[in-house]
């Protein structure tokens, strides 16, 4: 490991700049980053389709220790038969089609919360949706960790993620908001490097989201909440925290279209070859020096 | 040196029916045998990690009276049928007995009125239904360990069976647990809820409370107890009603 944060940048960036001149190529996710990215992108739509099915159990949320048929609930996905309504709180939605009431698969309509074909599996059957859920889970907690751990001790929050004093004034968020909504990169460094939007919402999905929405699933589960009551009084009560955790994945869901939009945006391929190999191949008029009058331009 | 980039409504298009085809894949991965006994495998990691991390006699959390619920909502069976069962509900519970048996030294009946007069334990708990629901109630009665030492239960018993006079699509009501349950100082036979007798609704007269665990597991209309070294040969082996039913896991501190 070399000294300081600023030092290990500017050799990347130089490495990165030798390697653009000889194949057009940059090194842009460490291989543990490229593993846990769709080992947990697997892991995280099963746990939110087997969730789904979980919450149809019993599609309403309330706050507190408890809630039941008769409490007030915040948040309701109820069916009359004939039309599926959706209320949060005193706002109600005819989601008929979609939430309450839709077709499954072979065109039976179905009274359920969240249609067929977002959950697993696809019928109702909270037994399965729960074995599914806790194997899983498991599967997300512990890389989660590691990963954690790595980023932390591997440079990926240092030299990755850490926001440095000037990118948090106004100009340099607005010129980074500018580069990102751009198509493709114009330097090198916007390919190399997270820019503050990035970097917000990396942290706020891996040391936020994620952790959140883990610790109000171990508050769920009564066994655990004896071992550990403290869970109890940080969310609130186990029915708080029910409902944390459905707005966390409501929000992880978010992040995912947000998401997938940038992609999308600025070339699908090499960003997914990016995240398989390591390795982004720049356009070939990148411009490899970066200065702010090039950005007038 | 440029890559294309392939038309967004063919990825997209491509992205539906991908989304598909993992759909069915998931149904019928559910239905493998071999994936679920995967998938199964994270109960014994469950139990092993909260058996670990948790004493075994670490409480679930007691409520005051301010936080209880104002209406328990009854579920599951609310009435059962057998003629057995409404005689005795007629009769106010009078010749209704108790059975412990099994594995003891010592089988006993005991009448409601013997188990009122044991050393009662009173709890303010929340209740956690498998479907997300939670309920806060007043649960008063012996614990569990008592009765069990009163019986002698013998060194070679794993489980307590939890035999019930309700049934359902014909086939009677159980639930088991093991020993480090059967003898944490928080599970009881509730003959008491919210200050009054157990109501019909709730299981009258007497249900398991083992607190830690999920709704299924406390079983109401308890007629038997019975004590035993192995699940395999009780209902359809799996250790409880839902369990044989729709694979519950037998596990329910999750």
């Amino acid at each position: 490991m070399t000294g300081s944060p600023e030092t290990d940048r500017d050799q990347r960036d130089e490495e990165a700049t030798q390697m653009l001149e000889r194949t057009g190529d940059v090194k842009r996710h460490h291989l543990s980053t490229r593993i846990w990215h769709w080992f947990n992108a697997s892991a995280l739509l099963i746990l939110l389709m087997s969730g789904l099915m979980i919450f149809n159990a019993h599609p309403r949320l309330y706050w507190g220790e408890y809630g039941s048929y008769d409490d007030p609930a915040w948040l309701e996905i109820a069916s009359d038969g004939e039309r599926g309504n959706t209320r949060i709180g005193p706002l109600n939605y005819d989601t008929t089609g979609v939430f309450g009431i839709a077709k499954d698969g072979e065109g039976v309509v179905r009274q359920r919360a969240f249609p067929s074909w977002a959950t697993i599996p696809s019928t109702y059957d909270l037994a399965s949706a729960r074995r599914w859920h806790f194997f899983f889970a498991w599967l997300l907690a512990l890389p989660l960790l590691l990963f954690m751990f790595r980023a932390l001790f591997n440079g990926h929050v240092k030299n990755d993620l850490h926001i440095r004093r000037q990118e948090w004034a106004p100009k340099a968020i607005w010129r980074d908001f500018k580069n990102h909504i751009r198509p493709k990169p114009r330097h090198v460094e916007d390919a190399t490097r997270y820019n503050i939007l990035q970097k917000f919402s990396y942290i706020a999905v891996i040391f936020i989201l994620l952790p959140v929405i883990i610790l109000t699933g171990l508050t769920m589960s009564p066994g655990i909440d004896a071992a550990w009551p403290w869970l109890l009084d940080i969310f609130g009560g186990r029915q708080s925290a029910r409902s944390i955790h459905f707005i966390i994945a409501f929000l992880l869901v978010t992040f995912f279209l947000v998401h997938i939009v940038m992609v999308l945006l600025s070339g699908p391929i090499s960003q997914i070859r990016a995240m398989i190999t390591g390795w982004y191949r720049l356009p070939a008029d990148t411009m490899v020096a970066h200065s702010e009058q090039e950005d007038d331009q | 040196m440029n890559t294309p980039i392939i038309p967004r409504r063919k990825l997209l298009g491509g992205l539906a029916a991908g989304a598909g085809l993992a759909l069915t894949g998931c149904d019928r991965l559910n239905e493998s045998d071999g994936f679920r006994s995967i998938l199964r495998g994270a109960e014994s990691l469950n139990k092993a990690s909260q058996r670990l991390i948790t004493d075994r006699a670490a409480l679930a959390r007691e409520f005051p009276e301010s936080a209880m619920s104002p209406i328990f909502r009854m579920n599951g069976t609310i009435s059962p049928a057998s003629d057995e069962y409404q005689q005795h509900q007629r009769e106010g519970f009078a010749n209704w007995r108790l059975k412990i048996d099994g594995l003891v030294s010592k089988p006993m009946e005991l009448s409601l009125a013997q188990l009122m007069a044991m050393p009662a334990r009173e709890q303010i708990t929340r209740h956690d239904c498998v479907e997300g629901w939670s309920a806060i109630g007043k649960w008063r009665g012996p614990p569990l360990g008592l009765l069990l030492k009163a019986a002698g239960l013998s060194t070679r018993a794993r489980y307590l069976v939890f035999h019930c006079a309700d049934f359902f699509d014909g086939d009677p009501y159980y639930e088991s647990i093991d020993l480090i349950d059967a003898f944490h100082p928080q599970t009881i036979l509730a003959w008491g809820m919210n200050g009054g007798m157990l109501p019909v609704g709730h299981g009258a007269p007497v249900r398991l409370r083992v607190e830690r665990q999920l709704g299924y597991k406390h079983a109401k209309y308890v007629m038997r107890i019975e004590a035993t070294d192995s699940l395999s040969g009780i209902g359809r082996g799996k250790g409880g009603y839902w369990e044989d039913e729709i694979d519950y896991e037998w596990y329910a501190g999750i």
